[in-house]
């Protein structure tokens, strides 16, 4: 599904990737964990296509395809979706012309018809339901006024719409109390298939209780330092990153 | 496409033509260019009008000469030099008795490019229309399903010939012919415009609609919209522009008087999508609006406006409210792009008990454009309990934009309520970037934002209009983000 090989960039000359490798297959979960300033956001920002960051060298592939030199929509339409950490406001557009105008943005780059209003509807009403929305939270106005888990719950309910192939998490339970991280996690859960793979990028290891990750990797310094799997991250938990960097050092 | 920029995408636009600059050769009548009193006269003989408005034009004619260009207004040009413009310009094969059978066909293929058919007017759209080319009105249709009610919609031309004591006894109450400047011009030289009365208790069954275009070169468009709803009436009436691309600046100094008498209401919309000028700023349409509504007992008086065109924007829609209980409105997104400017906004001038008004003004700037809003709400010494609630947004595009706002405030009644809210915001990248992940592309995205920045006004538009205006809002900023 998505291999990234020796992939380094940089923000306004500071390297802040240095040489990552990760490949993850259909139907995985990945997570990706680190201290703070490790290059976790920058890496989710980048696969998917902010124009900010500079890839100075290595390549990102999606199904076999360079997908790196890419617009962000184009990504999209590909099938990768990123949950924000900080999802934006946009005053007067409702959840659902906005998700509305992303579907048929999607199907047009790939030949396809606009989707015919019943059948929105129905795949609104669906997918709201899979994710425990009221309605009407769907014609506010796209994130203004939301609460942090309200932020939340509608980027995965964004990526219940879209049907992904690639969904990067970033940061999905920061800001979420138990209640609100179970089903965000529920959903996530419920929308994992052997077609579609899932990159969590998370600093603490409570999200992962929720969504079993088959792979852990710890990003350290711009870097994979650590693989392993779900244990990883409650050894993580335990024991902090310290001594993992020990370890790096030694 | 992996390549294309957003720079790329800018000078891609920028390059994009005004969608309605083409010209249409039609054999015109033209008078010689210059303004003296012969050719107030000649205006008038030419439209076969009684005395008394001969009379009325020479007068404002002699006190516009008097008068001083205003500069008060925060837009910077070159002043029009008005002996250098003609004044009357009529394409040849109008005829004032016609129907749509004796219109020129060059004409109808001229509305085609508009996009107003007016075959499909006809048929499809329940909207009654009424076309002004450069100086006079070339087709009315829908006459006699209106006349069945006792509407009266026709060029205001035929009006003075047809219905003289109706236009006599309200022409100039609610604009003077010396209110100022452009005003004065358009009284001594107004060559044509539309005329609507609405009887008593009548509910206008279709939208009305007048469609202005400036067509010949070198001529100033001086129209004159008179409106007049008489007591419990309704009218919900349109107006749309447009013009040829042309590097030399066009005039256009309009007049619109509204008259809603005791218990009748008037909605009214304008869609002006004037030539703006290349994005040098080179050429574009002058556009210096008289606009002012009179509002008798419980009367409603509402001013929807999308402002897309012209070079430079003066205009004010503004509403008189006399009447105990009247209500005036006023809705406005103004966009600028480019090297545009507009200052606009709405007086609301309370002077009867009980009277309410709301102002929302959503002012959109890209480019190096400059956009102002500028607003009086005046509250009288008898308007007790007057209320007013105004709201002024404003987003920018890029760094090179300006938005201001100039909100007026006089009180001479302590039991009035006025609120004022004002907000300047800016089109993120982040929002770009959070639109583009989504699969939706820049220009795209642009589009939902300011959309959505202009909903609470586009929401007041008819049906027909709001899809139009959409549509223009889309066309006029694509690229402007950088």
């Amino acid at each position: 599904m998505l291999q990234i090989t020796n992939l380094h960039a940089s923000v306004e000359d500071k390297e802040i990737l240095k040489g990552i490798n990760l490949t993850v297959n259909a139907g995985e979960v990945h997570a990706i964990m680190g201290p703070n300033g490790a290059g976790k956001s920058t890496l989710s920002s980048i696969i998917a296509g902010n124009e900010n960051y500079n890839v100075t060298e290595g390549e990102i592939l999606l199904e076999g395809e360079d997908i790196s030199e890419l617009a962000p929509e184009e990504r999209a339409h590909k099938g990768v979706f990123l949950s924000f950490q900080y999802p934006v406001e946009i005053p007067g557009v409702s959840v659902t012309n906005f998700m509305k105008t992303a579907i048929n943005e999607s199907r047009k780059a790939n030949g396809k018809e606009e989707m015919p209003a019943n059948e929105m509807l129905k795949l609104i009403r669906e997918k709201s339901e899979l994710l425990e929305i009221d309605r009407k939270f769907l014609s506010r106005s796209l994130n203004e006024g939301f609460s942090g888990g309200e932020k939340k719950r509608n980027e995965i309910f964004q990526m219940a719409m879209l049907e992904p192939k690639l969904a990067i998490l970033d940061e999905t339970d920061s800001g979420l109390d138990i209640d609100a991280l179970r089903i965000v996690a529920n959903g996530v859960n419920k929308l994992k298939n052997e077609n579609n793979a899932v990159l969590v990028i998370t600093h603490y290891q409570r999200l992962l209780d929720y969504i079993i990750p088959d792979f852990v990797h710890v990003l350290m310094d711009g870097k994979i330092v650590k693989s392993g799997d779900a244990s990883l991250a409650l050894e993580l938990e335990e024991k902090g990153y310290d001594w993992i960097k020990q370890e790096q050092e030694a | 496409m992996a390549k294309y920029t957003e720079d790329d995408l800018k000078v891609e636009l920028e390059n994009k033509e005004y969608e309605y600059g083409f010209y249409t050769e039609l054999e015109s009548e033209t008078f010689p260019i210059g303004l003296n009193e012969d050719i107030v006269r000649a205006i008038s003989l030419k439209k076969e009008e009684p005395q008394w408005m001969t009379d009325w034009r020479i007068e404002a004619f002699r006190a516009w000469q008097e008068m001083i260009e205003p500069d008060w207004a925060n837009v910077n040009y070159e002043k029009p030099d008005f002996q250098a413009i003609s004044y009357y310009s009529a394409p040849k094969k109008a005829d004032p008795n016609k129907t749509l059978d004796d219109v020129d066909p060059e004409l109808l293929a001229m509305y085609k490019k508009l996009g107003i058919s007016l075959d499909e007017q006809k048929k499809m759209n329940n909207i009654a229309m009424d076309i002004v080319v450069d100086s006079v009105s070339v087709a009315t249709t829908f006459k006699k399903t209106l006349a069945e009610k006792g509407i009266i919609f026709m060029s205001i031309s035929e009006a003075i010939r047809e219905y003289p004591d109706l236009v006599q006894k309200y022409l100039g109450t609610v604009v003077p012919q010396k209110d100022n400047f452009y005003a004065a011009l358009n009284s001594a030289v107004f060559s044509d415009g539309s005329f609507c009365y609405i009887p008593k208790g009548v509910r206008c069954p279709m939208e009305l609609s007048t469609y202005f275009r400036i067509n010949q070169a070198g001529t100033g468009q001086f129209e004159r919209t008179l409106l007049i709803a008489d007591e419990g009436s309704y009218v919900s009436y349109l107006e749309g522009c447009t013009a040829p691309s042309r590097d030399e600046n066009q005039l256009h100094a309009a007049v619109v008087e509204l008259i809603a008498l005791d218990n009748a209401e008037i909605k009214y919309s304008t869609v002006q999508n004037w030539y703006p000028g290349n994005k040098e700023g080179k050429g574009g349409v002058f556009n210096f609006v008289t606009k002012r509504g009179f509002c008798e007992k419980n009367a409603k008086i509402s001013w929807t406006q999308v402002e897309t065109g012209s070079a430079i924007t003066w205009k004010y829609p503004s509403v008189i409210l006399k009447g105990d209980n009247s209500i005036g409105e006023f809705y406005s997104i103004a966009v600028t792009n480019n090297f545009q400017q507009a200052d606009t906004g709405t007086k609301m001038i309370h002077l009867g008990k009980n009277t309410r008004s709301t102002i929302i003004s959503k002012g959109i700037s890209a480019g190096k454009s400059q956009n102002s809003y500028r607003g009086l709400v005046q509250i009288g010494a008898r308007a007790d309990n007057a209320r007013n609630f105004s709201q002024c947004d404003s987003l920018l595009m890029g760094n090179n934009c300006g938005a201001h706002t100039f909100p007026y405030i006089e009180s001479k009644n302590s039991s009035a309520k006025i609120e004022h809210e004002a907000t300047t915001s800016k089109i993120g990248e982040d929002q770009v970037f959070y639109c583009n992940q989504r699969g939706i592309p820049t220009e795209k995205a642009i589009a939902l934002i300011v959309n959505g920045f202009s909903k609470d006004v586009l929401n007041k538009l008819p049906m027909e209009f709001a899809v139009e205006a959409q549509k223009l809002l889309e066309i006029s900023l694509e690229g402007s983000v950088g």
